[in-house]
């Protein structure tokens, strides 16, 4: 996937309206909408477990989902509502793949949503799954459903259903159907079982549960081979909690800065100066951090003292650290850049900001990389993804989601993604 | 509890019995080392067996899979319950030598795995180099102790005329379904020796099923859940019938029930009896609940694990019980109903067959002049024979199909 400003190109539609994520969508994706989406999905996948652990019957699991999906991702094109769920589940499966744990959540909640999604499906749209699936049963014949229609309606009644609902049954070697065989919900003859559309359900519901199982291992071992162990020991979490002060900055650029902004820092220690994108851009990014209204001011006039004494700081410069802290002016309480708004910006000449993996240098990204410990295999995958335009984003969306969202387990997350280029999404 | 084998005094002595006892030929009844070895010298049926196992794999045609037999687990009960487990052999000699140099008391018969059993700790346990089971005969084991709270006669190990018709019905109900509702055709009954019944499925299909599908037809022929009470643990729910469970009722159960349990079982002859199933009738309707009770008495109570799993080893047909002397012989489904246990040839009685006839070298007249004789033909006729056809019709089609899918692959 690209981030670009561009207009979306609409994902290739599914057969009816329910994707089954079997490749890796070739979309255009704005760059809030990854983070976002993934979490209104996240929210879709975590209501469905509360349902679950309060052992909600099928029939309110199947309201339940419904709700939950009309509420956090549908949206009133049908189009953007496709485009979202594919791209949520492709952002979620490389978050949770990590882990057996993760897995296991993950495969069992997807599985649920499924189950639910296609029951509310039309029988057309039903139909044209199965096919995708490869579950290649043909309907029954009118002549042979006469034949078996008693049966098939007293096998019915002793499962509680009322006869004449079902018309539409499937001939299906016993062997593919263990669960209704056991719970006798079917019609046994000469080892085919007479399956009823709705019991198919159970049929494609794993098989799609199948399918992801083995594409979430497959993630997992990609990822696992990009991303080398030294990696992980080497960077740690971002400190989130707790706010940043003045002696921790510089710690803190080695431990958990992006490059951007800690090219920022080595700069503006170097020149005892940073243009007016620099000061934007890292500026704000401290705020965000926690960094105090004081100590922000106290933090620059160190810096600028140095070049142009404490006094021209405070008259030309003070000002717009008071206005981004919302004590000037209209009194916003500005906050930090988005990798977006990062890798749109046009650096010109002298200056430092904007995004390192866009702007700069072949040669200088290298060298970049090189001094904060990145090299070998590692370094060339990060070329490589530059050379083919794909920036840094999941880093932020861990970010986010731990953060915002209480997730524990994604915490170990985030330092393993830092500072690695952009996955391409194609995992 | 236990019957002391080496008595004849527990067991019915009818007049044949009678005089063969007094015959100058005949054998005491017993069951010993010494018994055994002239068994498994004259009279156990080696070929067959073999032949069966083999599922066609032994012949000639390209099409067979001369390592097959070889993957097949056996294991041997030893005098002194000594236990040898993963015994493999190429051939029909190999398993005759080795049964009769190790006499077992009790031979079992295991899977066939993904290789020689012999050569399994060469293999790993996950990965691509596994040993696994990869065939099994469907099996189930029906053993009368587990009906000990519905039949008043007998207990335990005991079985007699009386109760021994709960067997009957278990064999004409799964008999039925094994070949109406799931399309099996190559099923062995065989009478386990004591108290129960052995059944082998060796479709190709059947042996190629999973251990999730083996559950499933478990459960699918499971009504009875087990524990202390019987009759509250049957449980039919619905308002009618699976039509499985129906036609079963309708064609077995009821009439068995009416005609043979509820006088031979005296099923009312007791207070205790009867508040049983006075029980039962407060907590239900009363058609349902005639249903239950007749399920209860009468359905069919499989052993789960033996079914469910691959790697469960079961005992081989034409063993002998060492409890009883009695041999595993097979039961002919359609005539179940004149199946008589106490009828079933001991190893004493066989052995005093073959005094009485004088001994010859020719061990096929060896089998026809016992009693054994009739139970090898029904096994040849009944099962082996249609059975080897269907094998060998399979492994042709089966290697014309490879044949012409290669040559499609090579053509452009």
């Amino acid at each position: 996937m690209e981030i670009v400003r561009s207009p979306r190109q609409v994902a290739a539609a599914g057969a009816g309206g329910l994707p089954i994520y079997k490749t890796a969508p070739q979309l255009e994706v704005r760059l809030e909408e990854f983070e976002l989406f993934a979490i209104d999905r996240l929210r879709v996948l975590k209501g469905i477990s509360d349902g679950l652990s309060r052992g909600k019957r099928p029939e309110e699991m199947e309201k339940l989902a419904s709700e939950l999906w009309k509420t956090h991702m549908r949206h009133q094109d049908p189009a953007e509502t496709l485009n979202k769920d594919i791209i949520s589940h492709f952002v979620l499966r490389l978050v949770y793949c990590r882990t057996e744990e993760l897995r296991k959540w993950f495969l069992s909640m997807e599985t649920t949503l499924f189950r639910y999604r296609f029951r509310l499906e039309s029988l057309e749209s039903q139909r044209m799954l199965m096919t995708e699936f490869q579950l290649p049963y043909k309907a029954l014949p009118h002549s042979e459903f006469e034949a078996v229609k008693d049966k098939l309606s007293q096998v019915a009644r002793s499962i509680g259903q009322s006869t004449n609902v079902e018309h539409v049954f499937f001939k299906v070697p016993f062997e593919e159907v263990p669960d209704l065989v056991a719970s006798r919900r079917v019609f046994l003859s000469k080892g085919y079982a007479y399956v009823a559309m709705s019991q198919l359900v159970s049929l494609v519901v794993t098989q799609f549960r199948c399918n992801i199982s083995k594409a979430l291992a497959l993630t997992n071992r990609k990822w696992t081979a990009i991303i080398k162990e030294q990696e992980k020991d080497r960077l740690t979490p971002p400190k989130d909690a707790v706010d940043i002060s003045l002696k921790d900055i510089d710690q803190l650029a080695k431990s958990s800065f992006p490059l951007c902004m800690r090219h920022m820092l080595d700069k503006l220690r170097e020149n005892h100066h940073l243009k007016h994108g620099g000061r934007m851009q890292f500026g704000l990014f401290l705020k965000g951090a926690g960094l105090k209204f004081e100590d922000a001011l106290a933090f620059w006039r160190v810096e600028f003292s140095q070049k142009i004494g404490p006094e021209r700081f405070d008259k030309e410069y003070a000002y717009t650290i008071r206005h981004n802290y919302g004590k000037e002016g209209k009194r916003t309480d500005y906050t930090p850049y988005s990798c977006q708004k990062i890798i749109s910006a046009t650096p010109g000449v002298g200056d430092h900001h904007g995004c390192p993996f866009r702007h700069f240098g072949e040669e200088n990204l290298r060298a970049a990389l090189n001094k904060m410990g990145v090299g070998g295999h590692a370094l060339e995958e990060i070329m490589d993804k530059v050379k083919n335009r794909h920036y840094q984003v999941l880093y932020f969306i861990a970010i986010g989601l731990t953060k915002q969202y209480d997730i524990p387990e994604l915490t170990g997350l985030c330092g393993i993604m830092k500072y690695t280029a952009s996955l391409h999404i194609n995992l | 509890m236990v019957r002391d084998d080496e008595q004849v005094d527990s067991m019915e002595i009818d007049e044949k019995k009678q005089q063969q006892l007094e015959a100058p030929t005949a054998v005491p009844e017993g069951f010993n080392t010494d018994y055994l070895r002239v068994y498994y010298g004259k009279l156990f049926p080696y070929g067959d067996f073999f032949k069966w196992l083999c599922y066609g794999n032994d012949g000639k045609h390209p099409g067979c899979d001369q390592s097959y037999v070889g993957r097949r687990e056996f294991s041997f009960t030893l005098e002194n319950d000594i236990y040898l487990r993963f015994q493999s052999f190429d051939s029909a000699t190999e398993l005759e030598s080795s049964i009769k140099e190790k006499c077992p008391f009790k031979i079992d018969i295991g899977p066939v795995y993904s290789v020689d059993p012999s050569k399994r700790h060469a293999y790993a346990q996950s990965g691509n180099n596994v040993f696994v089971p990869v065939e099994r005969e469907l099996i189930f084991d029906i053993d009368i102790s587990d009906y000990d709270d519905v039949r008043y006669c007998c207990s335990g190990a005991d079985v007699c005329l009386d109760c021994w018709p709960l067997m009957t019905i278990a064999i004409k109900i799964l008999n039925t379904s094994l070949r109406d509702d799931f399309g099996f055709s190559h099923i062995l009954w065989v009478y386990s020796g004591r108290r129960g019944v052995h059944c082998w499925v060796c479709d190709s299909r059947a042996r190629k099923l999973s251990n999730e599908q083996r559950a499933a037809i478990a459960d699918y022929f499971r009504v009875y859940k087990g524990g202390e009470n019987a009759l509250k643990k049957v449980s039919l729910a619905g308002p009618v019938l699976h039509p499985f469970l129906a036609q079963s009722y309708m064609d077995v159960l009821k009439t068995f029930f009416e005609d043979r349990l509820l006088l031979s079982q005296q099923l009312f002859s007791s207070e205790e009896r009867c508040q049983k199933i006075l029980d039962l009738i407060l907590m239900k309707g009363l058609r349902r609940c005639v249903e239950e009770i007749v399920f209860s008495y009468t359905y069919p109570r499989l052993d789960m694990e033996v079914s469910k799993h691959m790697n469960h080893l079961l005992k081989a047909p034409f063993c002998i019980h060492p409890k009883t002397g009695r041999v595993c012989v097979p039961i002919d489904p359609s005539n179940c109903d004149d199946f008589d246990p106490a009828a079933v040839p001991t190893l004493s009685q066989l052995l005093g067959e073959l005094n009485a006839t004088g001994f010859q070298s020719d061990s096929d007249n060896s089998l026809e002049r016992t009693s054994l004789g009739k139970s090898i033909s029904f096994f040849r006729t009944s099962f082996l024979h249609p059975l080897l056809k269907a094998c060998k019709e399979e492994l042709e089609s089966a290697y014309n199909a490879k044949l012409q899918q290669s040559k499609n692959s090579l053509n452009w």
